[in-house]
């Protein structure tokens, strides 16, 4: 399970609206619980840097990643997801994304965009430890009102 | 000594730690300090053949290795080593 604060749900969903027909991208940033679910309390806008196919690929520049981490740890949170977005395309995950897919234990969301509206938005646990025995978990996501992930 | 952060995913071959603290002047020596003491987390950073995997990141601050002089780039005491692997995909 992954609990979202609202106003990041909405800010990654509208993300996806923005870069359309681009895929967008960012990080989620939060704590894990003891439970074993994440909590995200901010999901931090990137750039795609895919500069060749960026309406169906995304890729983040990893010295955003190295910044995202520090800004985290001032706030005693940590990476423990991304999300994308499917430009007319469902939300599931492909076999791209599980072939990049590097981050164990981490979320991967990605929102469906159809002719630029935001539509489903479902969340993927990466499990496993390395290439060879990896896969995609479905995960429910459950939304925090204002407040209530801090 | 140099503070080498971990991401999360490999925290859990590093004894849960987020951050290990290292001896060694260069990159090179710094992680193989870091893979001495946390023999697990060798084969998510390395190749069979001793090369760093295609998709681990190293960054010295805020410099990519890459564009530098990779793993013979030279360490200060003050130095953060931090390990980032890449995030791509799409449809």
């Amino acid at each position: 399970m992954i609990k979202i604060a609202q106003p990041a749900y909405d800010s990654l969903r509208l993300h996806g609206e923005e870069t359309y027909p681009h895929e967008c991208c960012g990080v989620l940033l939060g704590r894990f619980e003891d439970d074993g679910s994440r909590l995200v309390s901010t999901a931090v806008r990137c750039a795609n840097t895919h500069k060749e196919s960026p309406q169906n690929r995304y890729q983040i520049d990893p010295h955003e990643l190295v910044k995202i981490q520090r800004e985290g740890r001032q706030r005693d949170e940590d990476i423990i997801g991304f999300y994308h977005s499917h430009p007319d395309h469902p939300a599931r995950w492909s076999s791209t994304d599980l072939a990049e897919a590097h981050w164990f234990g981490c979320s991967y969301i990605i929102t469906g965009v159809a002719k630029g509206n935001a539509g489903i938005t479902n969340s993927f646990l990466l499990m496993g430890s390395e290439d060879t025995d990896k896969e995609f978990s479905e995960e429910r996501i459950v939304l925090l009102k204002q407040g209530a992930a801090q | 000594m140099a503070k080498v952060h971990i991401p999360t995913p490999l925290r859990q071959y590093a004894d849960k730690q987020s951050a290990v603290t290292v001896g060694g002047t260069t990159v090179a020596e710094a992680l193989t300090s870091l893979v001495s003491k946390h023999p697990d987390l060798k084969k998510h950073l390395y190749t069979d053949d001793g090369k760093l995997r295609a998709f681990v990141n190293v960054y010295v601050n805020d410099e990519d290795i890459r564009y530098l002089q990779k793993e013979g780039t030279g360490l200060k005491e003050s130095d953060t080593i931090s390990i980032v692997p890449s995030i791509a995909g799409g449809r």
